[in-house]
Formats: structure tokens, C-alpha cells, sequence
């Protein structure tokens, strides 16, 4: 019974793991947009070119 | 002590006819069933090329007309694979169902292996479709009009657990797990709300939920599901039928799906829960949580206390993490239980402070994250049809055309271990046995089943194998048996059948 009521915020550890987390994200910033537009670059090649009757066409009986 | 925690997946796969065919195999049950026969009638010609007395019949000769033989109409297929699973039309969909695995790890194996057979299939179909002509086939779970087919988790429950504590006690959990394993959709399927109301959200199942309990699965879809099915010792065990989850694309969240439900039904099983976190209205909470990606909306509990499902998850997780001090997780496996508490308490972080830094964890996040760098490329708007097919195409089992493939998720599984485990089974449950027998005497199996195997030993009567108990029958205890015996009558003598 006792802990259920001490329901509180992050532990420590997990806002230590935000210190160790942003300067990285930082870091590679510039890097995960630029990653992102070569991923965005590859999805213009393969997303369907009729994009408007793939999406009419897909069609699916109910299932479980 | 809870008992292991044997699981298993079900996966029913979207499946989409195009090009110019026969009228009859537009239609999903037809083409389920000549996508799934392609794949046994290639794999067939491997195992049996010795027997085969039609040598010149290639898998390639076979015309769309020979697939749509009268007995394909009238009867549904339903194949047991030699790596222990079934392979089926359920529903207009076609579906496998992984074997019994004793740990989540094994089955996120099987369930990749299933992804690889159904791809197998589609390159088998293919090769017997007109020019031009393709079925594709999606591991999704809804069509984005509203029509929804399942992913469903199996777990080895212990009979004597009262089933109205695990009710109670696993629904916060159900509710609240889509942020850590939802698998993103642009848009909303509940009736009266449109992509306006939800742009996108983070479950593609939480808008097909209508009540909290029950037995339906296609209709009025239960969080809890009562299917009281167990296919072994119903005297001993339960089988919880779980149908709230979305079919993952990315291979940690499957982990952590099976690995922390399993670790939350041992905890219910020792009765290290509590009925503490119930919520006052899971079916409501279920779609308010699935429609806020921005994790800040916050669901009532029957205790009257507010907190979001990101709370409640880290509520759970440290349940979790003092039931492993506590109590250990061989349950579920010592290895594959810490490393999924600790992916679990990584994705919480991940989303507590940037849910981007988990796009490579987290399916609905990395779905989002290209949803919103392709809108603003190209200045397209909510509601335009290009965002819902880069939702389609994440799902894609196509390899050229698959998105999820593409957005950088973690990989967990060796290609090798996931080609083995396309044709042999698990080593550790009852699927050893039936795997194991079917691959090395298939003429001689008239039937399998879950729990039992029937067979023609050449004189009557026909022979059952019982196999209620999901531990008996693994590698450790009858692979020298097979092994050994040149007959299914002599394993069977072995076994004092």
C-alpha cells in the first residue's frame, strides 16, 4: 500500500539521462536534417505516383 | 510463482489486388488463398522433389486457373508450416500465426519470419499472375475507412488467476502501452471525426474499441478479450486472446509489446499489480490517449486521481522493475525480461523529452516524423491522399516500396536467424514436435492442430498425439527421438503412444 501513494515525478536517473541525451541531439542536429532530406528525397521516388487511387483503391473487408 | 510466459502472434495482413485478373481473384478471399498456395506450392516442390511424380510441373507453369480449382472456392486454406506456425485465410485476409515461443525475443523472430513468408508468397504469386497483375500485401491493421483486421497477442496464463483480477489489472496497461508500440495513422476512423478533428494519432486500432470487455473480435472490439479457447490443458492454463495491439513495423517495439505485456501478466499472476491504476472509462481513454501525440492529455482513474498515459507507463514500468528485484523474470526469460525493461524505460525517456530521439524504436514516431518533413516539403495539407499512402506504404510488404524499411528503425533480429526460422521451429515449446514431425514425414500427417497431431501410420486406426502441454515436446526432450526413428510408427512406439 505504501508506494502506490508516493506516485512521483522522474527519478534522478532519468534526469540524468536528459543531461547526457541533449548535447547529442545538438550535436548532430545538422546531420538528422540532412539525413532526413535524403530520406525524404528516396520516399519522392518510391511513394505510388498516383497517390490519390492507391489510397481510393485500398480497400479491406473487416477482419477480427 | 507466475508460470512462463509462452507467446505468440497473429498477424491478419491487408491484402490489395491490382492489374486486370480473372473477377474472381479480385475478390480478397479468393486472392488470400492463391497468394498463400503459391507460397506452399514453391515451398512444397523443395521438400518433395524426390516423391514428385510430375517432374515437369513447375511452380512457373501453373496458370491463375489451376489456383482457382473449385476446392480453393468452397474451402478456405489452412496449412501448418514446418517451422510449427498456420497459415490461413481468416476473414477476406490472409494470416499466420507464429508458433508457441517461450520467450517475446523468439516470437519477434517468428513474427519477422512471417513478414518473409508472406513476401515469399507475393514473388510466388507474382510468378503466376498475368503481366501486370500483383497482389500486395500490407501489415497494417486498418484500411483508412473505416474497415479493421487484427495483430493479436497470445499469452500462457496460469487457470487459477481469478480472470476478473486480470481484467482489471492488465486494461490500464492495454490503454496505455500505445505510446510505446502504437503504430501511428493519419487520420481517424471513429464515426462523426475526420483528419481535421485528428490529424494524426497514435494508435491504428483505438478508434475500433467499443467495449471493455467481452468475446467479439470483428464487432464491438473488446479491450479485454474473453476468448476462452485455450488449445491445452484447460484444467491448467488460459490462453489470454489479445486483440488491442497494432502490428509493429519496427522490431523493438514488437519486443517490448510481448516482453512487457508478458512481465505485467507474470506480475497480475503473483499478484504484484493492484487494482490501483484502474481508469474510470477505458474505452473513452483508449482513443483520447490514441488521438493526442502530443502525450499531454490526461485520463481519469477510478481513484479520481488524472495523469497521462506517459505516467501510467512509467508507473508500470517501475511496477516492473520492483517485481525483477523482487521476484526475478524467469517468467519471461532473465535475459530477454531486462533487456526489455530497459528498451521499455528508454522509449520513456525518449518520449518524455524528445520523441523524435525514439524514431528509431518507436513505430508511430517514425511515421509522424516523415508524415510532417513530407507536408512541409510540399506544402500539402491535412486530408491530402499523399499522406495517407506514406501511411499505406510504411506497412508495405513490398521491399522497394516499404517506407518502414526506410526511416533508419533499429534491426534486432539476424537475417540468418530469421530465414531459419521460416522453415524450422522453435526449439523451446510443443511447435518443436509438430515442426519437426511435419517436415521429415508430411505424407504421413493427416492433421495438426495446437494441441494434438494425427498420424496414418499405414494400418488403422489413425493415431493421435495429444499435446496439451505447450513445454512438452521441445527439442531437449524428443529431437534425438526424431532424430532416430525412420517411421512415424517407430517414434510413436518411442514415445509409448
Amino acid at each position: 500500500m505504501p508506494e502506490r501513494t508516493q506516485k512521483q515525478k522522474p527519478t534522478p536517473s532519468r534526469t540524468e539521462e536528459t543531461v547526457e541525451v541533449a548535447p547529442a541531439v545538438a550535436g548532430t542536429g545538422d546531420k538528422l536534417k540532412a539525413d532526413l532530406d535524403d530520406l525524404l528525397d528516396e520516399i519522392d521516388d518510391v511513394l505510388e505516383t498516383n497517390a490519390e487511387d492507391f489510397v481510393k483503391s485500398y480497400v479491406q473487408k473487416g477482419g477480427q | 510463482m507466475a508460470i512462463p510466459k509462452v507467446c505468440g502472434i497473429e498477424t491478419e495482413y491487408g491484402i490489395l489486388v491490382r492489374g486486370h485478373l480473372h473477377d474472381a481473384t479480385s475478390n480478397p478471399v479468393t486472392a488470400s488463398s492463391l497468394l498463400i498456395n503459391a507460397y506452399l506450392a514453391a515451398h512444397r516442390r523443395v521438400g518433395w522433389d524426390f516423391e514428385d511424380e510430375h517432374p515437369g510441373s513447375d511452380a512457373r507453369g501453373f496458370s491463375v486457373d489451376d489456383l482457382l480449382a473449385p476446392e480453393i472456392d468452397t474451402h478456405l486454406v489452412n496449412a501448418v508450416l514446418t517451422n510449427g506456425a498456420r497459415y490461413y485465410v481468416d476473414h477476406a485476409h490472409p494470416e499466420i500465426s507464429t508458433p508457441e515461443c517461450l520467450t517475446a525475443r523468439e516470437a519477434l523472430v517468428f513474427d519477422r519470419a512471417a513478414e518473409e513468408i508472406v513476401w515469399a508468397s507475393m514473388q510466388a504469386a507474382a510468378r503466376m499472375l498475368p503481366d501486370g497483375a500483383e497482389i500486395l500485401c500490407h501489415k497494417n491493421n486498418s484500411d483508412g475507412k473505416g474497415n479493421s483486421y487484427g495483430c493479436h497477442e497470445n499469452y500462457l496464463v496460469a487457470r487459477e488467476v481469478p480472470f476478473g483480477r486480470i481484467v482489471h489489472q492488465i486494461t490500464p496497461h492495454f490503454v496505455t502501452r500505445q505510446v510505446v508500440i502504437g503504430a501511428g495513422k493519419v487520420g481517424c476512423e471513429l464515426p462523426g471525426m475526420t483528419s481535421t478533428d485528428v490529424p494524426y494519432q497514435i494508435s491504428q486500432r483505438a478508434d475500433f474499441f467499443e467495449e471493455e470487455v467481452g468475446l467479439e473480435t470483428t464487432l464491438k472490439r473488446p479491450i479485454v478479450n474473453t476468448r476462452d479457447e485455450p488449445h491445452c490443458d484447460a484444467n491448467k492454463y488460459r490462453r489470454l486472446h489479445v486483440i488491442v495491439g497494432d502490428a509493429n513495423m519496427s522490431e523493438t517495439a514488437t519486443l517490448v509489446k510481448l516482453g512487457a505485456t508478458s512481465i505485467v501478466l507474470a506480475m497480475i499472476e503473483d499478484d504484484m499489480f493492484g487494482d490501483d491504476l484502474a481508469l474510470a472509462n477505458p474505452v473513452a481513454a483508449i482513443r483520447h490517449v490514441s488521438h493526442d501525440p502530443s502525450l499531454q492529455r490526461t485520463v481519469l482513474l477510478r481513484s479520481g486521481r488524472r495523469a497521462t498515459a506517459l505516467e501510467l507507463q512509467w508507473e508500470i514500468l517501475e511496477r516492473a522493475q520492483k517485481y525483477e528485484r523482487s521476484h526475478g523474470l524467469a517468467a519471461v526469460g532473465d535475459e530477454v525480461g531486462r533487456q526489455v525493461l530497459g528498451l521499455w524505460e528508454s522509449i520513456l525517456t525518449g518520449l518524455e523529452h524528445d520523441p523524435d530521439s525514439v524514431a528509431h524504436q518507436v513505430d508511430w514516431v517514425a511515421k509522424r516524423r516523415i508524415v510532417q518533413a513530407y507536408a512541409e516539403r510540399h506544402g500539402v495539407g491535412v486530408g491530402d491522399a499523399r499522406l495517407k499512402a506514406l501511411d499505406l506504404q510504411y506497412h508495405d510488404l513490398r521491399r522497394d516500396k516499404c517506407l518502414a524499411r526506410r526511416v533508419g528503425l533499429d534491426v534486432l533480429t539476424t537475417d540468418e536467424e530469421v530465414r531459419d526460422a521460416m522453415v524450422n521451429p522453435p526449439t523451446t515449446t510443443r511447435a518443436y514436435f509438430r515442426g519437426r514431425c511435419l517436415a521429415k514425414w508430411p505424407g504421413e500427417i493427416v492433421a495438426a492442430n495446437w494441441d494434438s497431431m494425427v498420424f496414418d501410420i499405414g494400418r488403422d486406426p489413425l493415431r493421435r498425439v495429444p499435446m496439451m502441454e505447450p513445454l512438452r515436446g521441445t527439442a531437449e526432450s524428443v529431437a534425438r527421438l526424431i532424430d532416430e526413428s525412420d517411421t512415424p510408427a517407430e517414434l510413436l512406439a518411442r514415445l509409448g503412444a
